[in-house]
């Protein structure tokens, strides 16, 4: 910069410190609540320094859920959340990948109405079309299961744009010297475009990823049976409980370990994560 | 755009598309027009006659004072999530802007609530401001504010606003961030050696040449708010006191699955279908011009 303004920029970071506060505090307060037993929180507020009962309210939480609401144990929704998560983001791309695939590399009839049919998706999102998906669900028996939790999230217009848009993006020269060297589509396919498309494909992963675990309604919906429920559905229920006052210490650990996995995966890989992120909106 | 080089096989790309078209239409096309069909249905309370009555549903639901009030509530939700969310992300973005040291690390920690799902947000701050155990709500306390969301319907809307802001901040500040890098440095520092002072550099610089991203967020956050804030209300409010928090989505999800009232709640749904269909269309025609400049 040509100027030197020293006081903007300790404002700037003053500003800054504080966006970073307000943003943690939430989770600051939730993690101390998590390590409090129940009766000190009952004494009238929230302690403000972490108490050292971390260990023990977690493992409960993890082994046996929380007793009072009744609700399933922790270690077995965080691992429901995987499945589905998981299925979604592998599913996804999976299923888009070739489907752009065809669209973009074959000339074949309905090729045009396909196309528009993946588009109008984009215009469907779940919330909108409950009650009815619901029903199609139900009536293909495929309440609690894994299928039902993923299979109606998988069909999902962006990925199969943004792959097409890549590949749009492929020069000619290598399908057309895969073809003079003899190389089929399938060959073509898996030797040369999903070797190129290994980047855009981690980045959508990181993104789908936290899209499938973040899920609510839907899990909500299609669960009645625990052995299915996933972690951040789960989470209300233990609110709704019959007692007076919900287990404020066991919710909040659950809370940060129904948070963990995503901000971890967030964290850790930022730059596919800005990239999907910023990409899925071209 | 097309490719010159072209497959001619007619069964393998037949093959390739068949498992996306086949759930599309299981999962999307099919229930949508169900909520279409049933949306001009009226069914009698045991579902098993139902009678084709035109668009009376859709009379009756803007003939319904609790619907409309739902869609005002909505709107100034939305209104005040967005406005709150951009606002905070557009300051936090044009300071870290600024700074040379240590952008990424603040990026990081701003960036990460975008992973945290609507309903865990909301259960965070609904913890937070607890009239008789939360830290937010023991604080007001002490300067005579009585905060109380289950009874008073405006503390349970601020609720869901912040938490819905806190949550969409760290998406908003990566766009913005990212277009604030993408405007030529060489453009604010000729203004600069003009002697125009940063305040004025921004009005007149940087945030016209931000507002295509401004714009495009503002969609997004509309649609946010419409639609996937459902978990926050849900998990926290559940709609109240009184319906002071059910918002559109909330309603839809309240009247077929709660009140069981299918040909209202299908209503309801191709509204909502309608509210996204144009929010996506204008959305599309701002890319369209973005591409022309």
């Amino acid at each position: 910069m040509v100027e030197n303004r020293p006081w903007l920029t300790v404002l700037s970071h003053v500003v800054l410190c504080l966006g970073v506060l307000v943003t943690a505090l939430p989770i600051w307060i939730a993690f101390v609540a998590s390590t409090h037993p129940a009766d000190s929180m009952l004494s009238g507020r929230t302690p403000l320094l972490p108490g050292g009962y971390l260990l023990e309210i977690y493992a409960t939480v993890l082994g046996s859920g929380v007793k009072a609401a009744g609700s399933a144990p922790v270690g077995m929704m965080l691992w429901n959340s995987l499945v589905m998560a998981l299925m979604i983001a592998v599913g996804k791309i999976a299923i888009s990948i070739i489907a752009a695939y065809a669209i973009v590399y074959f000339r074949f009839p309905l090729r045009k109405t396909c196309f528009w049919l993946i588009f109008i998706t984009l215009m469907l999102p779940v919330e909108v079309r409950i009650l009815p998906t619901f029903g199609v669900v139900a009536s293909l028996d495929m309440l609690n299961s894994y299928w039902g939790l993923s299979v109606p999230l998988i069909a999902s217009a962006t990925a199969t744009f943004l792959f097409r848009q890549f590949f749009l993006t492929v020069p000619e020269e290598l399908a057309e010297a895969a073809r003079i060297d003899g190389a089929g589509p399938l060959k073509f396919f898996r030797d040369i475009l999903l070797p190129l498309s290994r980047t855009n494909i981690a980045a959508l992963f990181v993104i789908l990823f936290i899209y499938g675990w973040n899920q609510y309604l839907w899990p909500l919906l299609v669960t009645t049976d625990e052995g299915f429920y996933t972690i951040v559905m789960g989470i209300q229920r233990m609110l709704q409980a019959e007692d007076a006052e919900p287990a404020w210490h066991q919710i909040m650990a659950t809370a940060m370990l129904a948070m963990l996995p995503p901000v971890l995966v967030v964290v850790f890989m930022q730059r596919l994560f800005v990239k999907g992120l910023i990409e899925q909106e071209k | 755009m097309e490719k010159r080089v072209v497959f001619t096989k007619l069964g393998l790309p037949i093959l390739l598309v068949a498992p996306q078209i086949i759930i599309t239409l299981v999962f999307f096309i099919w229930p949508a027009s169900q909520a279409l069909y049933q949306s001009v249905l009226l069914e009698d309370a045991f579902g098993l006659r139902s009678e084709f009555v035109w668009l009376d549903n859709f009379t009756a639901l803007f003939s319904d004072p609790h619907y409309l009030d739902s869609f005002a509530r909505t709107v100034v939700f939305s209104a005040a999530t967005a406005g709150l969310s951009l606002g905070a992300a557009l300051f936090l973005a044009v300071m870290a802007d600024r700074v040379l040291k240590g952008a990424t690390a603040y990026r990081t920690l701003i960036v990460w609530p975008y992973a945290v799902a609507p309903a865990v947000a909301g259960v965070l701050w609904f913890f937070m401001f607890n009239p008789s155990i939360g830290v937010l709500a023991y604080l007001l306390k002490s300067i005579g504010y009585d905060w109380n969301h289950y009874l008073d319907g405006t503390d349970a809307m601020m609720l869901v606003i912040l938490a819905a802001s806190w949550k969409q901040v760290s998406y908003n500040f990566l766009f913005f961030l990212a277009g604030l890098q993408a405007i030529p440095r060489s453009l604010v520092e000729a203004a600069a050696i003009d002697g125009a002072r940063p305040f004025k550099r921004f009005w007149t610089i940087v945030f016209p040449l931000l507002s295509p991203t401004a714009f495009f967020l503002l969609v997004v956050n509309t649609v946010y708010a419409f639609f996937d804030t459902f978990g926050i209300v849900h998990a926290t409010t559940s709609g109240g006191p009184a319906q002071s928090t059910t918002i559109l989505v909330y309603k839809v999800f309240n009247d077929g699955f709660i009140g069981l009232d299918l040909g209202g709640s299908a209503a309801q749904s191709v509204v909502l279908m309608a509210v996204v269909i144009t929010l996506t269309v204008f959305q599309f025609r701002y890319i369209e011009r973005k591409v022309a400049y």
